[in-house]
């Protein structure tokens, strides 16, 4: 072999491996604080996989509690701890952090990963400024998941589009000993009750700030919801509803101990699963329902991937963003899962393969339900700000919480629902003025 | 026991003494038999309590999401470094005041234990940014340094009062021999405060190792100790009683033993010398 | 006794605890005390200039203040006196002849070692909840209906949990001061005729005078602390947000440091109060 020959070997050699991708050259530890919820859990389980491709990449995982989860994040976030090089938030985070300028742009994500197939709801809601801040993990309204069975046994027939009045009328017709009519979330925190009755609330036409930021839960709109919440929940809902979240609530509903559960679309998978659920094959969905004036009491949400603006590893954990959130990563998962388990809601190019209709009895439900939530608009009075299940900004997680409690309160009967109210409202304008509206 | 006690009364001693024993430990003895059912088990209503199809599924599970000997050997790092530290600051102060005693020893003993009464919460912003600022973060002697400080007060107030029990007239004697300063504590000082020492430092590892504000809050990966990793078992998912029962008999279980087998320095060093 | 050579020494022995714990002690709280003074808005670009008092008029001013002052003591007094109540009788009761003494002890002080989060998390899940916990299925099984604990009876629920955890360490030390009581003197009184009762009242409670104020002067340091309990139980719903949730949620959830700072100093006048009134009592006890 001429020396000319192998030197034309050699850079040919060369070549050949600079295109199989930079994937190599990437390398360090990549920090991921996470959520303890089951698709993350099993993105973990999947590790080894990313590793095939970036095998230089160490993966550290922060797997925690929800609230726990919250509380670390923003804490690191706000005084730049930099902890953390990829963080697990939502879109009720990303467009706060996003204008503060906290978060790494994604923009320049490689052009196989696709962005514009992601949903354009989930797509704005993590979108600021022309600059995507945030990739979904996956993406969630919220429905009306029922048992077919009771509902049938009741003699009722549940619409695609029910109100409010009928689910009152189903939760009474099903309750009977052991299963309790309807499930909600009672259990006090702004991602937990006050996500459910915030949506609520805009289906009765309620709002949380008028166009001049006065809260407004002295009207008349927010005394329905909360009545009409109370009542329900008081006569047909589980005992001990006021520390029930959406995970206590997934966990009865598998039990067969809910007739309704009106929750997250993406329990959807975990209810039909039967692996955990003892009533896999009895579930039906509907829309979530409305009082006839224009809004649904559905949310919208996306559990999503971001990078903090002082992370050393930008581009290794921008790398493991795109991993994660790929089509790949839902063809990977339906592989070993099935595809009725893969992460819903982030992509349109799921909702139109074949496969995962098949599989999934609650796709069409669960993308209509994504499209018809509007953060922009989201309540019938005209508001300053938005978000369908929760304000966006910064004080709201704080006070949102504090009333949350009230209302919780309230749930469990320390106290009436006037006074629930008028605390609430004492205590919103009280974190406003603070805050300098 | 000088008093003459019938069998009778030993009986119902005995009886009385087992129950109430046992129902404080329940469910301590709970946690640990729903570690070993399956999810669906541990929620049967009538509870099942002894036979059941014994699994080890659960621990397989939980160390599969989560990595325990990482979490246990932080855990052990930094309860044991932050004890060793404290000891190395805690002996001299301890020392000094209980043998020099000055007017002001017992006000500086007090104010000592009232640098606990400081609300963690409160001061955890300016913790952060120093943390910050010094590199400390998610390291462990950072975590170590913390710990320390928060159970030093009371260190110094546990062998403060051991030593005040070591008569003084040996140290006399030690000093008449020739001994110096070095000599006493070392040679004279020391192999008597050792059962003193010992009950310290079982105290301040139980302490360290169950500290949750601190360890959650100051550490992301890599520091992580067994309170962060029971924080991601304490939300249910689905049905989880069976997980979160092994991950808690994970979490409590080396401390337990640690705890079982040295009782009885930790009752003599619970006392704070105030019990004779 | 002492010489010149060694005070000296014996102050330079002393210097580094005390220099340190100062530091550890005035660092951060000169630094929460300027916080307290400013608006501190993490979300909103952080220190936004001097505002005087007005985070503390805020913090006082607040709905939630008074209320948090009160469950903080609801809890302090109820587990106090739960553990001391229960400790001495459950030290007399270990201090009897019996068989397996050793072994009762060890599953008396167990609840000592589990750190406060398990425990918290035991009981919640798998006793008080309303559905699948052991005191439904009891309550069950005696045809009652499931009391939903957290939220219906939360400060008692909260003040059994932790009492469960402090149980241990108040029997343990009261044991210890029972075992030094001289039975002779008991003894006496028992041939004068004396009954149970009396004999307590009259030698063995006075004997335990000192044993309980190191019992109470402990306790009340780690109890005002109180956090990880609330924190996985109610998340201070439910009239259970005690002085220091409230200032979590307002420096953590609210991100409103300055308002939180202002609490933070609050909380330290509190307890520096009640260190006070308690170092006195504990500084005469110790003085024998």
């Amino acid at each position: 072999m001429s020396f000319r020959t192998s030197l034309g070997i050699a850079s040919a050699l060369a070549i050949a491996a600079a295109s199989a991708g930079h994937a190599q050259e990437l390398s360090g530890t990549v920090t991921i604080a996470t959520v303890n919820n089951g698709d993350m859990i099993r993105m973990q389980g999947l590790t080894a996989d990313f590793n095939a491709q970036y095998p230089d990449i160490t993966l550290e995982w922060v797997t925690l509690e929800e609230n726990v989860l919250r509380q670390r994040v923003t804490q690191d976030i706000a005084t730049r701890g930099g902890q953390f090089d990829v963080m697990t938030i939502g879109t009720y985070e990303v467009p706060i952090w996003g204008e503060n300028g906290w978060l790494v742009s994604l923009n320049d994500l490689p052009d196989e990963w696709d962005a514009d197939d992601l949903l354009p709801a989930i797509r704005d809601g993590l979108t600021v400024d022309g600059e995507l801040y945030a990739a979904p993990f996956y993406g969630e309204s919220s429905m009306v998941m029922y048992r077919t069975d009771l509902m049938e046994a009741a003699g009722l027939d549940m619409p695609e589009a029910p109100t409010w009045d009928f689910i009152r009328e189903a939760a009474a017709a099903m309750t009977d000993g052991d299963v309790y009519g309807i499930c909600l979330r009672g259990k006090a925190g702004w991602g937990e009750n006050m996500a459910f009755l915030t949506a609520m609330a805009n289906s009765f036409g309620a709002r949380w700030f008028d166009d001049d930021w006065n809260a407004q839960f002295d009207s008349e709109e927010w005394a329905n919801t909360l009545n009409f919440y109370m009542d329900m929940m008081g006569e047909y809902g589980p005992p001990g509803a006021a520390n029930n979240g959406f995970n206590e609530n997934l966990s009865l509903f598998q039990q067969g101990r809910c007739g309704m559960w009106i929750d997250a679309t993406v329990a959807a998978s975990f209810v039909t699963n039967p692996n955990d659920s003892t009533v896999a094959d009895q579930v039906g969905f509907a829309l979530a329902p409305d009082n006839g004036l224009g809004k649904r009491g559905n949310w919208l949400w996306a559990w999503s991937l971001a990078v903090p603006a002082g992370s050393q590893q930008t581009d290794a954990a921008k790398a493991f963003i795109a991993w994660a959130t790929s089509k790949e990563y839902t063809a990977l998962v339906a592989e070993n899962e099935g595809w009725a388990n893969v992460p819903p809601g982030t992509r349109t190019s799921l909702y139109e393969n074949p496969e995962y209709l098949e599989a999934a009895s609650f796709a069409e439900m669960t993308l209509r339900s994504i499209n018809s939530a509007d953060p922009i608009q989201p309540t019938v009075d005209s508001v300053p700000y938005t978000g369908v299940q929760f304000v966006a900004i910064p004080e709201f997680a704080g006070f949102a919480t504090e009333v949350g409690q009230e209302f919780a309160n309230a749930l469990a009967g320390q106290q009436s629902v006037e006074a629930a109210l008028e605390r609430a409202q004492a205590l919103t304008t009280d974190a406003m003025e603070s805050a300098g509206y | 026991m000088a008093r003459a006690v019938t069998t009778q009364r030993k009986i119902i001693n005995t009886t009385f003494a087992w129950m109430v024993g046992l129902l404080i430990f329940f469910p301590i003895m709970w946690t640990i038999l729903t570690s070993f059912k399956t999810e669906a088990t541990a929620i049967a209503d009538p509870p099942v309590w002894f036979f059941f199809d014994w699994t080890l599924d659960n621990y397989r599970v939980v160390q599969e999401r989560s990595d325990y000997s990482r979490f246990l050997w932080n855990s052990i790092i930094i309860a044991g470094g932050s004890t060793f530290m404290g000891l190395l600051i805690a002996i001299p102060a301890a020392w000094s005041m209980a043998f020099v005693p000055s007017k002001r020893t017992k006000d500086i003993l007090l104010w000592m234990l009232s640098t606990k009464m400081l609300p963690a919460v409160g001061v955890l912003y300016p913790i952060y940014l120093i943390f910050i600022r010094f590199g400390l973060l998610d390291t462990r002697i950072g975590l170590t340094v913390v710990l320390m400080f928060i159970n030093l007060p009371i260190m110094v107030w546990m062998l403060y009062t051991y030593f005040k029990e070591i008569p003084g007239e040996i140290l006399e004697a030690a000093r008449m021999d020739g001994a110096g300063l070095r000599e006493e504590i070392l040679y004279v000082l020391t192999p008597m405060a050792l059962p003193g020492i010992a009950s310290t430092v079982l105290l301040n590892v139980i302490l360290a190792w169950n500290e949750a504000f601190w360890t959650l809050n100051l550490t992301a990966a890599k520091a992580a100790p067994l309170t962060a990793f029971i924080a991601s078992y304490s939300s249910p998912e689905g049905l989880f009683y069976a997980k979160l029962s092994a991950a808690s008999t994970m979490a409590i279980a080396p401390i337990l033993i640690l705890g079982w087998f040295s009782q009885k320095q930790l009752v003599r060093g619970l006392t704070f010398g105030a019990v004779k | 006794m002492a010489t010149k050579a060694s005070r000296a020494a014996a102050r330079l022995m002393l210097a580094p605890a005390v220099i340190l714990l100062l530091g550890w002690m005035l660092v951060p709280l000169t630094m929460t005390v300027i916080f307290s003074f400013k608006r501190y808005l993490p979300m909103r670009g952080g220190d936004l200039g001097w505002v005087g008092f007005e985070n503390y008029v805020r913090f006082v001013s607040s709905s939630a203040f008074w209320p948090a002052v009160q469950s903080t003591l609801m809890i302090v007094g109820g587990v106090l006196l739960i553990t001391v109540v229960l400790g001495v009788l459950l030290a007399i009761l270990l201090d009897q002849p019996m068989w397996g003494q050793g072994i009762v002890r060890i599953l008396v002080i167990a609840p000592f070692f589990v750190m406060p989060t398990v425990s918290a998390l035991v009981w919640k899940n798998m006793f008080m909840d309303p559905v699948n916990g052991l005191f439904a299925h009891l309550w069950r099984f005696f045809g009652a209906t499931p009391v939903s604990w957290l939220s219906e009876a939360s400060m008692p629920s909260i003040i059994l949990i932790v009492s469960w955890q402090w149980l241990p360490f108040a029997t343990l030390i009261l044991l210890t001061a029972i075992q030094s009581l001289d039975s002779e003197q008991l003894e006496a009184a028992e041939m004068d005729g004396a009954p149970p009762l009396s004999r307590f009242i009259y030698i063995t409670l006075p004997h335990l005078a000192r044993a309980i104020t190191i019992v109470v002067l402990i306790q009340t340091i780690f109890l005002l602390a109180i956090f990880a309990e609330i924190f996985v139980t109610t998340q201070g719903a439910f009239g259970t947000r005690t002085l220091t949730y409230l200032i979590f949620q307002r420096v953590l959830e609210s991100q409103n440091v300055g308002l939180g700072s202002a609490g933070g100093v609050y909380a330290i006048i509190l307890a520096n109060i009640l260190a006070l009134f308690l170092m006195r009592i504990v500084g005469k006890n110790l003085d024998r």
